[in-house]
């Protein structure tokens, strides 16, 4: 069984011709990243800022507004109503008009300035748990720094320890700054699913494969010569994005662009075997999808680290994460795209890379029969 | 490969799915240059035994051979020596039928320098010289059929199999594409088609007739017509399906079945069998506006041969 360049590059031309002619593919595979990274940089933002914020001042002192004032210049939070009566609060918070209330107890200025300590309440809508959970840590850094302020009132002292904290990568701590690279990896996995479910199920469908398994034409080059197209669009697409994400969002790109692109290529020749082994072994266009997005797709959206943190998933699911591939990939891009790393600090994510590759174009040759069943 | 050889050889050839048996135990041997015809109802287990003979299917058990190439062990040389077309229509709708007739060429290997004129040959042959660039999917049928046969034969195969070539077809059409066929055996072809259109049958050199996954008879045209012995009767009355009703069970009569707008009875006796039908028809209150006696058409040997095969045609 001879390996024929010719026959590889003839089906991929016949791809190109194909999708080319295909409005569908055509936007799936160059509109759709577009929208995701539109929808995903503009729309979508874990920063939590300008928390709606209503105060109940019970005190009403010069005190207790200068404390307020503390909430208002950290920028987190912002300040839209002021409360006559706590019966009120119930209501907002319900309503969902307000995420935080700030109480003030009446003798709040007269206990600070008899220097005895007071509790001032914070009320948060825990139905956001995200938002919740920051809104707190960030009040309560606000009234540990306004305390200890007035505690000092004034003098210089020197508390032994302090910390003098710098983010490094992420310097504004922008969540659209993970966002960009992550989505690299989701958007190379929607291309495979593509070609899967599109290409492939497609030659069945109509009959084409029967014909194609009638030629001499072997496995590798069927399998290969439809890889080809797809992996060009998938580096377009990924230049695409971090063009787009450099340009327009302001993403910093400070690693070797050479050493994002090989690592891609693999990345996505990997996905693409494996979307093939899935439409070869499913066989049937619609389950073809749903397993293609089942398997990869939605890991790589909810199990690679791009929407939820690996370290708050579930223990089970944590074990899990090490068979997708996008976990190992997103490190890859956001290595490069933010701490500016080299292949010698990607060394173990690039040798897996080029392992997914090696085993989804092995899994796809294997299972991909030109043999028909019936 | 030598004139000696066969170009086609089945030996015991069977395919089970499951617990189907869809090719039982079929031998035949096919001449270079020989048409070779399959006849008989759909799930009769022609398709079948052609992706198994094309390097498509493997066998349950039996052994062939193609062009002289083992079809269990040597598929690859089998299908750079074959021309295959399927069932289905099956070139790429959203190519035009240049670039289908350059895919194909490049799926085949053809060298650089035969290229055009191969491409030149399958548009002549496909009547659609000066329509290159036409989107495949808007021709109609019979072009699309007749493109398909080109693309099939661009490497000149020696052995060609046509797995219901026609069907769909114009009748124009289908005369047109076997037409063509006639070039390709006169360069030396062999052919191996399937049909369910007895007319087509006609064409063949040698027809194979399956039934149930069986092989029940294999002989010319001619002389399978001749194997049916019994008297053959046409009836033209002014209801067929309530003759065929009617006669179904008479004492006499074997079997009685639509053709065309005429009813064919075969019948032991024909003088007693007649008396018979006469009086069952006046008795039913149907109209007899003829009777003869008819020679047997394809159609009639195949009811024929499923009869003495003791079996009733899938369908």
């Amino acid at each position: 069984m001879a390996f024929d360049v010719f026959r590889l590059l003839a089906i991929a031309r016949k791809e190109l011709l194909q999708l080319r002619r295909d409005v569908r593919s055509l936007i799936l595979a160059f509109l759709l990243p577009l929208l995701l990274l539109a929808l995903f940089g503009y729309a979508i933002s874990w920063d939590v800022s300008d928390i709606r914020t209503a105060v109940l001042d019970q005190d009403r002192s010069a005190t207790s507004r200068a404390f307020v004032d503390a909430y208002r210049a950290s920028g987190y939070f912002s300040v839209r109503q002021d409360l006559e009566r706590s019966s009120e609060i119930d209501a907002l918070l319900t309503r969902g008009s307000v995420q935080m209330v700030l109480v003030i107890p009446p003798d709040f200025s007269e206990r600070l300035g008899a220097n005895r300590p007071v509790a001032v309440q914070a009320l948060v809508d825990g139905s956001d748990a995200n938002t919740a959970t920051i809104a707190l840590a960030y009040a309560r850094a606000i009234t540990r720094d306004y305390a200890l302020e007035t505690q000092l009132q004034g003098r210089l002292l020197q508390p032994p320890i302090t910390t003098d904290s710098r983010v490094w990568y992420n310097e504004e701590l922008l969540s659209r700054n993970m966002i960009v690279p992550g989505l690299i990896a989701v958007i190379m996995m929607i291309v495979a699913a593509m070609l899967t479910s599109l290409t492939i199920a497609r030659e069945w469908e109509r009959g084409t494969m029967e014909q194609l398994a009638a030629t001499p034409v072997t496995r590798s080059e069927v399998v290969l010569g439809k890889l080809l197209p797809y992996v060009v669009i998938g580096l377009i697409d990924v230049v695409m994005c971090a063009v787009l994400g450099v340009w327009l969002f302001d993403v910093p790109l400070r690693g070797s662009v050479l050493l994002l692109m090989t690592l891609s290529t693999a990345y996505i020749i990997g996905s693409l075997g494996l979307g093939i082994f899935i439409s070869a072994a499913a066989r049937s266009q619609l389950l073809a999808t749903q397993l293609a997005m089942l398997t990869t797709f939605l890991p790589a959206f909810l199990l690679s680290g791009f929407m939820y943190a690996i370290d708050v998933l579930p223990k089970g699911l944590q074990m899990v994460t090490y068979l997708v591939p996008a976990r190992y990939f997103l490190v890859v891009t956001r290595g490069i795209f933010l701490k500016g790393v080299g292949a010698d600090v990607l060394r173990v994510q690039g040798l897996l890379m080029i392992a997914f590759a090696i085993i989804g174009i092995a899994l796809a040759i294997h299972f991909f029969r030109k043999e028909l069943r019936t | 490969m030598t004139q000696a050889v066969p170009a086609v050889v089945a030996e015991s050839l069977t395919r089970v799915f499951g617990d189907f048996v869809a090719v039982d135990r079929v031998s035949f041997e096919v001449a270079t240059g020989e048409i070779f015809g399959f006849l008989g109802p759909n799930g009769a287990g022609k398709t079948t035994t052609i992706k198994m003979l094309a390097g498509l299917l493997l066998p349950s058990s039996g052994r062939g051979s193609v062009a002289g190439f083992d079809i269990a062990t040597q598929s690859d040389e089998i299908k750079r020596n074959i021309g295959y077309m399927s069932q289905l229509f099956s070139l790429y709708g959203d190519l035009t039928v240049a670039e289908n007739i350059a895919f194909f060429s490049g799926m085949y290997s053809l060298p650089r320098l035969r290229r055009a004129e191969r491409r030149d040959w399958a548009l002549e042959v496909a009547g659609l010289a000066g329509q290159a660039d036409r989107i495949t999917r808007d021709l109609p049928l019979g072009f699309k059929q007749r493109l398909a046969l080109g693309c099939a034969v661009l490497h000149e195969p020696s052995v060609l199999f046509l797995d219901e070539p026609t069907s769909g077809v114009d009748p124009l059409s289908r005369r047109r594409f076997w037409e063509l066929i006639d070039t390709l055996t006169e360069a030396g072809t062999t052919v191996f088609v399937s049909t369910h259109y007895m007319e087509e049958a006609e064409y063949c050199d040698r027809l194979a007739l399956m039934n149930r996954g069986k092989l029940i008879a294999l002989d010319t045209p001619a002389r399978l017509r001749a194997n049916v012995r019994e008297p053959l009767l046409e009836l033209q009355t002014n209801d067929g399906p309530k003759t065929v009703e009617a006669l179904r069970d008479l004492p006499g009569v074997l079997e009685a079945a639509m053709f065309g707008r005429a009813v064919h009875v075969a019948v032991t006796d024909r003088t007693r069998a007649e008396r018979s039908i006469r009086s069952r028809l006046t008795e039913r209150g149907l109209l007899l506006q003829s009777l003869q006696e008819v020679a047997p058409s394809l159609e009639d040997t195949f009811v024929a041969e499923v009869r003495a095969a003791g079996g009733a045609p899938v369908d």
